[in-house]
């Protein structure tokens, strides 16, 4: 393990976010993610969830309060550092349609690799080269067969698709993940599949987990469960654009 | 960086309106090079109506109009000079050869020239080139003529065809010298000048023709004289139109052309053939640029086209934005992505509108130099063609910062987030 997982990795203090000329969307008093931690989110829509993803991506800095990732605040930074900064230490995944159509299997898990010399470093240092680590998170995935590293993603099924892009958030060891809803268009049985295949990938990398989803169903496999809008003091009726 | 191949692959993937760009852009510049190579052929072919004379001497009138009538055949004269104000100017001592040109009748709509001999020595076109014979050879006897190769083509004359000029140089012709019908003794090789529209008899020939006639009409009766009975007269010339003149060196040209100027007994004038061409040229370069203009237009149109097209993809290319944020492109990266999308297909553009041209060239060429004696040699880009083909890859790259810029806008907004 890294020196640096003895820090939290998300840590929020007293955050507010608010559009300009808009009510406040966002009003966090403390919330913290711990090193290797596995945190369900709940999140409905019109609880300042994608405000919150923004937030800890570094896309928009909030108008109070502290943002620590990795112990690093993100006001210091400029919008390129921190542009960087998410690059080299956060994994994402959507909820569908993650990938680039005109990409391989393959070229669409390095990708991360060509905008975070870091993740590209870790990835090649612990596999040999770049390419190695993706076929190395695709067995480990259950995506094996060599028939499918080439395939234009558009012909895989949506569960392989969201294990293509678990393995493209999951690249070069970054230290946080961020899964927004990545199981809502999968079947009950893929669900669980995908979740212990993301589990045991990001304990095996050493990766913090936040999970995001409006499905409960789901929060007893987590470390922890916290619900947004418990956690968010911000009175919010509907989610802004 | 990474960013080259992925807006290839990007590209790809939208081949078939990529490709739609590319093709218009191609198609602009093949045109644009195209008009280039026929302005710059044209120019050079123009120039090369007329070479190896030194001095074009007529009665004094306009030199562009005096070109127009001597040369181009274009118009008529509005006086002639005397047969021997040209034994005079013939005998300068500076003068090498002196050739005469008599106009004013016609075949068909084609100018019929009365001249020499000599005319088939010295004249030259081209790049010096002489007028060469594909058949017979120039006029030995009276009622001989030489035609130019469209006319042998388009009437389909050979050699010992009998053809009747006719009196007046309008295209229909009431008048016409049917007493004393014409032999052809000679076909000219095809030259791209208007030679290769004229019908060339002596000057002695032309004399006959008129020999019986009074106040512009044709004698009647007994006062006409039939070809065989014109042979025995005295046929030299009392006018003729112009003469070409060739020096026995360069450099006399501005002290003949002075002495002629001032020639004591008919008011006449000299004109230097490559002058009056210039001059010429400079009233049809009109044309030439306003041809120019409007391809540099298409090209525009073509840079318009792919600006839309990239525009237009911007949109359902959110997800692609947002997916390549996610994983660590910064929005200066979204620019560069669509930047080079532009740059690159303009450069598709750019090689496939060369490639394009020099295929077109290379079947144009036979058909051009056989229907219009223009040979257009297939050559390198030069410098200029390189720097408009510059010019427009500068073009489409600025062009290019419009969707770059709206892109990059939209990344900012998105950030990360997904919308459809």
């Amino acid at each position: 393990m890294e020196p640096l997982m003895a820090e939290p990795v998300v840590q929020l203090e007293q955050i507010t976010f608010a559009w300009p000329g808009r009510a406040t969307l966002l009003d966090i008093d403390s919330f913290t993610l711990q090193a290797g931690e596995r945190v369900f989110l709940k999140g409905p829509s019109g609880s300042g969830k994608t405000t919150l993803l923004g937030l800890l991506g570094g896309v928009q800095l909030p108008a109070s309060g502290r943002i620590r990732l990795l112990g690093t605040d993100l006001a210091g930074m400029s919008s390129s550092a921190r542009d960087r900064f998410r690059a080299d230490h956060t994994g994402y995944i959507f909820q569908m349609f993650n990938l680039l159509p005109y990409l391989s299997v393959v070229e669409n898990i390095i990708l991360p690799c060509h905008f975070s010399s870091l993740r590209q470093q870790r990835a090649s240092e612990r596999h040999g080269n770049v390419q190695a680590a993706a076929l190395h998170l695709l067995a480990h995935l259950g995506l094996d067969q060599p028939a499918l590293r080439n395939q234009p993603v558009t012909e895989l099924s949506i569960g392989q698709q969201q294990r293509v892009a678990a393995a493209r958030a999951l690249i070069g060891s970054p230290e946080l993940i961020i899964a927004d809803e990545p199981t809502s268009a999968l079947d009950a049985d893929t669900r669980e599949v995908f979740l212990q295949l993301l589990f045991s990938e990001c304990q095996a990398l050493g990766s913090s987990l936040l999970f995001v989803s409006h499905d409960a169903a789901l929060e007893s496999l987590f470390d922890r469960s916290l619900s947004l809008r418990e956690l968010n003091r911000a009175v919010v009726s509907s989610e802004v654009i | 960086m990474y960013l080259f191949p992925l807006a290839l692959r990007s590209l790809l993937n939208r081949r078939f309106s990529a490709l739609l760009t590319v093709l218009a852009i191609a198609l602009s510049v093949t045109l644009l090079l195209g008009v280039e190579k026929i302005r710059n052929e044209a120019r050079a072919s123009f120039a090369g109506t007329i070479s190896g004379t030194d001095l074009i001497v007529g009665p004094r009138t306009g030199s562009v109009q005096l070109l127009l009538y001597s040369v181009f055949r274009i118009g008529n004269a509005t006086s002639n000079m005397r047969w021997d104000s040209y034994q005079r100017v013939a005998e300068h001592p500076r003068v090498d050869w002196a050739v005469p040109i008599s106009l004013g009748d016609s075949h068909r709509g084609f100018k019929v020239m009365g001249t020499t001999g000599d005319y088939f020595k010295h004249f030259r076109h081209g790049r010096d080139r002489a007028l060469l014979f594909t058949e017979g050879r120039a006029f030995d006897d009276l009622y001989d003529t030489v035609i130019g190769a469209d006319i042998a083509r388009e009437l389909n004359y050979q050699l010992g065809s009998e053809l009747v000029l006719a009196h007046g140089t309008g295209a229909v012709s009431f008048v016409e010298h049917a007493d004393k019908p014409f032999r052809v003794s000679g076909i000219l090789g095809k030259t791209g000048t208007p030679v290769d529209r004229t019908i060339h008899i002596s000057l002695e020939g032309m004399e006959a023709l008129h020999v019986d006639w009074q106040q512009g009409m044709p004698a009647r009766g007994a006062a006409s004289v039939d070809a065989e009975q014109a042979r025995s007269l005295d046929l030299t010339p009392t006018t003729i139109t112009a003469m070409l003149l060739g020096l026995d060196s360069r450099v006399a040209t501005f002290a003949v052309q002075r002495d002629i100027n001032r020639f004591p007994d008919e008011p006449l004038m000299a004109v230097l053939p490559g002058v009056a061409l210039q001059e010429l040229w400079s009233l049809l370069g009109v044309a030439e640029q306003a041809l120019f203009i409007v391809s540099v237009f298409v090209v525009l149109t073509g840079l318009v086209g792919m600006l839309t097209a990239i525009l237009a993809s911007l949109n359902e290319r959110r997800r692609e934005m947002a997916i390549l944020r996610s994983v660590g492109a910064r929005p200066r990266h979204v620019f560069g992505l669509l930047l080079l999308e532009a740059a690159g297909l303009a450069l598709a553009g750019i090689l496939l509108g060369l490639g394009l041209m020099y295929l077109a060239m290379w079947l144009a060429q036979p058909v051009i130099l056989s229907h219009y004696g223009l040979f257009i040699p297939i050559t390198a880009p030069g410098l200029w063609d390189w720097s408009l083909l510059g010019a427009i890859l500068l073009a489409a790259i600025i062009m290019g910062c419009v969707p770059a810029w709206r892109a990059y806008r939209q990344s900012l907004i998105d950030g990360l987030s997904i919308r459809t």
